[in-house]
């Protein structure tokens, strides 16, 4: 199947007055064929774009949460060929954009120029490298520039303008914009200031702002939407679906199904 | 960021970007207060009248003797706490202190580290957390202990394998989730810039007394240098004195485990090749797919799969060469020097002085004039070597 831009995907949500829903998973938590329907669940329920996870042994910037994932990924037999496969077979499924989130070791071990090469022929979109900062970044940018795959960095509060500038220079797609300082993981509350933060951005970019880390609730969704951003990334609330429901596969993919439904509404701005 | 921290193509800075404001405010305080001269007094009063400095150049007669060789031990040991930890938790405590954070956290294996760091709190007035494997707190609850006297919280780590290198991911999440407050005070010369550049500095203090003590013994530079390499701190410590001396051969010995050859060993160097781990580009265990592997070494403090960036750097350009020491042979030097020069070494020292047992007997090396790093004692080792010795205690 043909593939949808980042680009085209803000702009449509646009058109229909809303922000778009982004989910993330890791392939192969809890097993390659569950993390295949639950992908495709959140696809059918409304999910705008994928956020995907390749599980990784020492992931520093990820909470319990998303760890505890890599682990059940691993023990279940994930491989990065899995992963591929899992980028291919969603494909003939979907065109929505698909961004790939993955620790730099992988790809350096794989090889940087072979990676890139493969995501393209993959379809893949978009790729954020956790571990890796834009000063590190050149040998990944020239990459995604070759292979048209576009390179996805994070801003934080704790972002100088001075490395905003320097994060807008650089990003492609979207920027990934945390408005907690942290590890990924479900938060009660948004004690955030989103609004801040999407305003200081606001003054360097115009690039799309989809906002992740500790958001878990439908008017987590609304705030972040109404503070200006055109996206929001959940991971850890719907990987604690898919710990709590290890031995119920349907109530798993029902729950999760309801889930993004939820959030998904919560995008339309009032 | 004032620098690249690279050398050559290994180090730089590998971290989460919520991490960066944080790492380039601990470079621009370095290297403000690096150069200090209050900070800089404070940090000599500390190293002389808290932790015992300048240790020894000690001449190890009997063990020279039997060797046919000349063999001096750079007494690390000897300092508060026991081994050369201290030096660097020292300067980066004060570090902390100067930048207004006030709270400190480490990572810790064996405890040396975590210990170091919660006397250096205590005296400062600083909040520590030590972060420490749930396998090795259960196999090092004295050194637990000891942490909790000098008022540390040990929070077990009960992720992956639940020893060092998930204690140091713990660490990150934290001083991500508290950079305001925190300092992350590394143990070793791993991790983003500027932390190798940074504990090498601190270490340094090693290098610069042995070089002026085997001048003054000895009226020379020695042939050789040989200290152990977990993540390398003692090593680059000591290795910094002479790096310019071309003639002065530098080794490092890692951990063999069971024998480099096996699958359970810390020969990172020797088996490992280049990843990114803790920040840094440089050798690590890994499989083919880039994901991490267990290390394994009797020693805790060199059972960590990854090494100081510039020793891989060093290795590189065969500016010092890398061996590994198994088990047994660790073992056997440790006993060696209590037996022969009454001096119970560190695990980790004890490789070292097993690899200038093995080096001295050659041949070549007859007549040779070698320091070895001798970077902690043995007292937290007891429980192991008396298990390995089949002793009761």
């Amino acid at each position: 199947m043909n593939m949808k831009t980042y680009e085209e995907t803000f702009k449509e949500a646009e058109a229909k007055n809303e922000g778009i829903f982004i989910p993330f998973l890791v392939v192969g938590d809890p097993d390659y064929e569950t993390s295949i329907e639950i992908a495709k669940t959140m696809l059918d329920n409304g999910a705008d774009a994928l956020e995907i996870g390749f599980p990784f042994s020492d992931p520093v910037a990820d909470g319990i949460t998303v760890q505890n994932a890599d682990i059940r990924s691993f023990k279940s037999g994930t491989t990065i060929e899995k992963c591929f496969k899992f980028l291919e077979e969603l494909r003939e499924y979907t065109d929505k954009p698909f961004g790939l989130l993955i620790y730099y070791n992988i790809i350096y071990k794989y090889g940087i120029d072979a990676f890139y090469e493969r995501l393209s022929k993959l379809k893949v979109n978009a790729v954020l490298v956790a571990d890796l900062p834009p000063e590190e970044s050149i040998d990944v940018r020239k990459a995604s520039k070759k292979y048209g795959v576009e390179e996805i960095f994070i801003a934080a509060p704790s972002t100088t303008n001075e490395r905003l500038k320097l994060i807008a220079d650089y990003a492609g797609g979207f920027i990934y914009t945390v408005s907690v300082m942290g590890t990924t993981g479900a938060r009660d509350k948004v004690e955030h200031n989103t609004t801040d933060m999407i305003k200081r951005m606001r003054e360097h970019t115009d690039m799309p702002l989809c906002v992740g880390f500790g958001i878990s609730k439908p008017e987590h969704v609304k705030e972040v939407i109404s503070s200006g951003a055109n996206g929001a990334i959940v991971g850890s609330a719907i990987i604690n679906i898919i710990a709590d429901n290890l031995d119920d596969k349907e109530k798993m993919l029902k729950d999760i199904g309801k889930y993004v439904n939820s959030m998904k509404k919560a995008t339309k701005k009032e | 960021m004032k620098y690249n921290g690279k050398f050559g193509k290994y180090g730089g800075t590998y971290v989460p970007e919520l991490l960066m404001p944080a790492i380039e405010e601990l470079e621009e305080a370095f290297y403000k207060y690096k150069d200090d001269e209050k900070f800089k007094k404070e940090l000599n009063k500390y190293l002389k009248e808290f932790a015992g400095r300048p240790t020894g150049l000690y001449y190890a007669e009997n063990l020279s003797k039997k060797l046919g060789c000349k063999i001096y031990l750079k007494r690390e040991d000897m300092l508060h706490t026991g081994a050369h930890k201290i030096n660097n938790a020292i300067g980066q405590g004060l570090l902390a202190k100067y930048m207004g954070k006030t709270r400190l956290i480490a990572e810790t294996g064996a405890g040396q580290h975590g210990i170091a760091t919660s006397v250096i709190g205590a005296k400062l007035g600083l909040d520590v957390n030590i972060y420490m494997g749930s396998k090795d707190v259960e196999r090092q609850k004295m050194n637990v202990f000891r942490m909790e006297l000098s008022g540390a919280e040990v929070i077990p780590v009960d992720a992956g394998s639940c020893t060092l290198k998930d204690s140091i991911n713990e660490a990150f999440r934290d001083w991500i989730s508290n950079v305001d407050t925190t300092h992350y005070l590394i143990g070793t010369t791993m991790g983003p810039h500027p932390y190798p550049t940074m504990v090498k500095y601190f270490q340094s203090v090693i290098g610069k007394e042995a070089r002026k003590q085997i001048l003054e013994i000895e009226g020379k530079l020695p042939d050789t240098v040989i200290a152990c390499v977990g993540g390398g701190s003692n090593a680059m410590g000591i290795f910094s004195g002479f790096i310019d001396d071309e003639d002065v051969d530098l080794i490092g010995v890692e951990g063999g485990g069971k024998g480099a050859d096996t699958d359970e060993n810390a020969a990172t160097i020797e088996n490992g090749s280049d990843g990114i781990l803790h920040g840094a580009l440089s050798k690590v265990l890994q499989t083919d797919e880039g994901q991490i592997e267990q290390a394994s070494c009797v020693s805790a403090g060199l059972d960590y799969p990854g090494v100081g960036p510039e020793h891989a750097y060093l290795d590189s350009i065969n500016r010092a060469e890398y061996v590994s020491v198994n088990n047994e042979e660790a073992l056997n030097g440790f006993r060696t020097l209590c037996e022969v020069e009454g001096i119970i070494p560190a695990l980790e020292s004890a490789h070292a002085v097993a690899y200038a047992i093995k080096y001295a007997k050659k041949e070549k090396n007859k007549g040779k004039t070698i320091i070895v790093n001798l970077s902690g004692r043995g007292d937290k080792d007891m429980n192991i070597v008396a298990k390995e010795l089949g002793v009761e205690v």
